[in-house]
């Protein structure tokens, strides 16, 4: 039924078909260097790249003169657009759950973080638990539904995480002295019990898997099996022991990074990004060995004591060591300056600025899975860019136009002649009300 | 030999930090051929910079060195006065989830007696790190987010006195710059103190019912939050005139002695508003008490901005980097809020109001440029304008001859995040401008 409407309500939307070309701008591609050019877009795809380019007939042309042209800026780690709740805590393990069952396609952050040149996300569940919820990948298509926001192709995740926040849910506030009485007593409250909840779920989920693997073979066999009962819980763990569904890992020090990764060893899995990962300095070597991406923030430390070894330098050491590094911002203001977090990996370790631009587009996008689609200028890509005024890695520059699938989702001229329109209706709104009489308060009823 | 190489360079190391150490203490400095932004005019190129005395002795195109002066080239480079950030708490607070490494909002609602000083640690690990991006000098304030905050500080109305430090000192008394810079208050707003409630405005128009009750009921405490405000203003006025007049068994109090300066009009109330509304009702109270007032993260002026004008009230705006109050307000609100300051010829200073983002104050200053604020605005908003805010203008600021040798040299524009600071002087005493990070940063780009 919800398909069927939102098949209707496609029919309905104009069809982003448009022949752009984006004129004068200067092009950083990440992928193939810096140039002075045009881009030509067609039927949401980047169709043509150059420093001359054919104009075809008709086309909208964006003219970018004396501004920069980069691909869409892609954020590894965010909660926004989720409806309530980000954790669902009760439990220390809840892979049944699922966030793209919870898009809130008019939380107004979407926009905001379009209005900073995001263009995806990676929406995940939150860290409360050691094996969290299902997450999903996004594009800020605002104005769409939920379906229309999601990624399609994207391969889905799992939130797990480790530390201070899964321990915290099981050891309330109150501390543990004699006279603590805990509100309730989740497993586990300790990095110990975070490894052994992880090892538990996937000894079970493998059990599980070889039930179905069984059942599977027997079936190909053309043998009438009886299908083992479907596990909701153990299914997502299935699919990441399958590489199905890709494992994004919350943690801050060392020897909970390196736990995970042994854990995933000894299961046969793959970490595909540790996140936060602020100790992740430390064991790159371990991290590279592994495979696993990591995504960071810039600067974050001191807000507590998992952070307190936290380094400006992680994300440009761990590049040099020759790990994927993405910058994230889990923070919905954080989320609209990413362009200047990655300039933060040139000042603390150098790193060069089509490295640092990296860090925030292709680099996400190898993390997640989409680099075939989004994360630099290539023909044939789709058509996710964002318009700077001026060098997008100098604080100094703003976002002017955004575009995804070839249509232009944020162009800030038009924001900011909205916005005083906005305010007037608000205030003729205000005066309206203050002309009015008075409402009628209606009656209390006792509680009861 | 590895012994024999150890022993030598410890010798060296030794020697010449001692060397360092002397230099620093005693010996003038004289950075030539440096490019130099004084703030208070306009820059002067490739000239020569003479510290002597912890002060600045000379500026000029041929200035000689005095005997035993360390010489600093500073070809290519910069030099701008040492960065202010007129909001932190920096010394009272470690790590902010960790309330045994925090000292700020102690608890009391009048605790002006309070002082933020004696409580700063100097050995905290913040200060190396905000000085390397060249905040010399900072306001710490007794609460989070200055007048008030979290926890036990919400309920503070007076929660002490702020102090203004120099980020580099053995102990608290010598990084004291003045000891009790203003005394900060948390201004009553309808719906919570500081304008943490709801939108008042819409409220009373609707006659809504609030979270905490109808309209009237917070209109009510409202009142009844002035109403000891000022009351405890009053009885420190009268025993401000007992004191005076030498009255009889009049017994100490420190509460009320603690506000002796602010009605001699020596020291200022910070005091911590929200909106236009409570910006106009503290300075109805502030104009009623007959007190020096500076305003505290507005998070916007509107209507006020002529009055703030008028009586040439400074206003400290908070993070530049933040979301907009509310749903509908524009998605810039903040980043233009500093424009609009400007706009209307209110005096403003730029606070980071949280540690982890001390560092991040020239960054801050830097978006306020992206959206329209002059670049020289911003500089003077985290250098002179916080000088004279705090009444240090003879003092620091700019650089300027006579003035406390507080300086950063830096390869490019300070606003700029690509910049990089190569020294960074207090009173005349070259800074080490490694920390924790760098030396963890070191180590582990040495692992094998």
């Amino acid at each position: 039924m919800r398909k069927l409407l939102f098949i209707a309500l496609a029919a309905l939307a104009p069809v982003a078909a448009e022949t752009i070309v984006i004129e004068n701008a200067t092009i950083m591609t990440v992928t193939k260097g810096t140039l002075k050019g045009s881009v030509v877009i067609r039927d949401g795809k980047i169709a043509e790249v150059g420093e001359k380019v054919m104009v075809p007939q008709g086309a909208t042309i964006i003219d970018a003169g004396g501004q920069y042209l980069i691909p869409g800026i892609i954020d590894c780690h965010s909660h926004i657009a989720v409806d309530g709740g980000v954790n669902e805590g009760s439990v220390s393990v809840s892979s049944m759950v699922d966030i793209k069952d919870v898009i809130d396609p008019e939380d107004v952050s979407i926009y905001r973080a379009l209005a900073g040149g995001v263009t995806t996300a990676n929406i995940l569940h939150g860290s409360a638990n050691a094996i969290g919820g299902k997450t999903v990948v996004l594009k800020m298509r605002w104005g769409k539904d939920a379906q229309g926001m999601i990624f399609e192709g994207a391969l889905p995740g799992i939130k797990f995480a480790l530390g201070e926040n899964p321990k915290r849910a099981g050891n309330p506030p109150g501390g543990r002295g004699a006279n603590a009485t805990p509100v309730f007593a989740r497993y586990p409250a300790t990095r110990m019990g975070v490894e052994d909840v992880i090892r538990e779920a996937f000894n079970q989920a493998k059990a599980y898997k070889a039930e179905w693997d069984a059942y599977d073979a027997s079936a190909a066999r053309g043998e009438h099996a009886i299908p083992p009962r479907k596990d909701l819980k153990l299914e997502a763990l299935k699919e990441v022991l399958e590489g199905k569904r890709y494992v994004h890992a919350h943690c801050y020090r060392s020897d909970e990074i390196l736990m995970l990764l042994r854990v995933a060893d000894d299961y046969g899995f793959k970490i595909r990004t540790l996140q936060h990962v602020l100790e992740g300095y430390k064991v790159a070597p371990e991290i590279l060995a592994h495979g696993a991406g990591a995504s960071t923030f810039s600067d974050w430390w001191a807000y507590k004591i998992e952070a307190i070894d936290a380094i400006p330098y992680n994300a440009a050491l761990m590049q040099k060591k020759g790990i994927v590094v993405s910058l994230n911002s889990d923070d919905a203001e954080l989320m609209r300056h990413l362009n200047t977090e990655a300039a933060k990996a040139m000042k603390y370790g150098g790193v060069s600025e089509n490295d640092a631009l990296a860090m925030v587009t292709i680099n996400p996008a190898k993390q997640l899975g989409i680099d075939q689609r989004v994360g630099s200028i290539e023909v044939g890509k789709d058509a996710d860019l964002v318009i700077y005024d001026k060098h997008p890695l100098s604080d100094y520059a703003k976002v002017q136009k955004v575009l995804i699938d070839g249509t232009v989702y944020f162009d800030r001229d038009k924001a900011v002649s909205a916005a005083k329109a906005a305010a007037a209706e608000k205030q003729k709104l205000l005066d309206k009300i203050k002309q009015s009489q008075p409402r009628q308060q209606p009656a209390r009823r006792p509680n009861g | 030999m590895k012994k024999i190489g150890l022993l030598f360079s410890l010798a060296a190391g030794l020697w010449l930090g001692g060397m360092v150490a002397w230099a620093a203490a005693d010996a003038p400095v004289l950075i030539r051929g440096v490019d130099v932004y004084p703030v208070t005019g306009p820059a002067i190129k490739g000239v020569s910079v003479l510290l002597e005395n912890g002060k600045i002795a000379d500026i000029g195109a041929k200035v000689a060195a005095p005997k035993g002066a360390r010489i600093v080239d500073g070809k290519g480079l910069c030099v701008y006065p040492g960065l202010i950030d007129s909001a932190t708490q920096l010394g009272l607070s470690e790590i902010e989830a960790i309330r045994e490494s925090v000292d700020t909002g102690e608890l009391g609602e009048f605790m002006p007696q309070l002082r933020a000083l004696a409580a700063v640690n100097p050995g905290s690990e913040h200060f190396p790190v905000v000085r390397v991006n060249g905040v010399t000098t900072a306001m710490t304030f007794p609460a989070g987010g200055g007048g008030g905050g979290r926890g036990a500080a919400a309920r503070q109305v007076i929660s002490g006195q702020a102090a203004l430090i120099h980020t580099d000192g053995w102990t608290w008394e010598q990084m004291a710059v003045l000891p009790s810079a203003a005394v900060a208050v948390q201004f009553p707003s309808l719906g919570g103190r500081g304008g943490r409630g709801g939108n008042p405005d819409f409220a009373e128009l609707l006659g809504e019912a609030g979270a905490a009750g109808t309209y009237a009921q917070t209109l009510r405490t409202y009142q009844e939050d002035l109403a000891k405000l000022t009351d405890f203003f009053d009885q420190a006025r009268r025993y401000q005139k007992a004191k005076a007049a030498s009255a009889p068994g009049l017994v100490r109090d420190l509460k009320y002695e603690a506000l002796i300066p602010v009605f001699e009009g020596k020291t200022p109330l910070a005091i911590s508003v929200s909106t236009p509304k409570t910006i106009h009702d503290a300075i109805a109270f502030a104009d009623k008490q007959n007190v020096k007032v500076v305003l505290l993260q507005p998070r916007e002026i509107g209507s006020a901005a002529a009055e703030l004008k008028a009586k040439n009230i400074p206003v400290i705006l908070g993070k530049v980097l933040a979301l907009p109050h509310g749903e509908d307000d524009p998605y810039d609100q903040a980043f233009t809020l500093p424009l609009e300051c400007y706009k209307a010829g209110v005096k403003f200073a730029f606070g980071t109001f949280e540690n982890e983002f001390v560092r991040d104050l020239p960054y801050q200053a830097a978006t306020a440029v992206a959206f329209g604020l002059p670049r020289e605005e911003a500089l003077k908003a985290i250098t002179i304008n916080p000088a004279e805010i705090w009444g240090v203008s003879d003092q620091a600021g700019s650089i300027e001859k006579g003035k406390l040798a507080d300086l950063v040299v830096t390869t490019g524009d300070i606003l700029e995040i690509q910049t990089q600071v190569k020294h960074v002087f207090i009173k005349g005493q070259d800074v080490d401008l490694t920390n924790k990070q760098t030396r963890l940063y070191e180590k582990y780009l040495a692992r094998p």
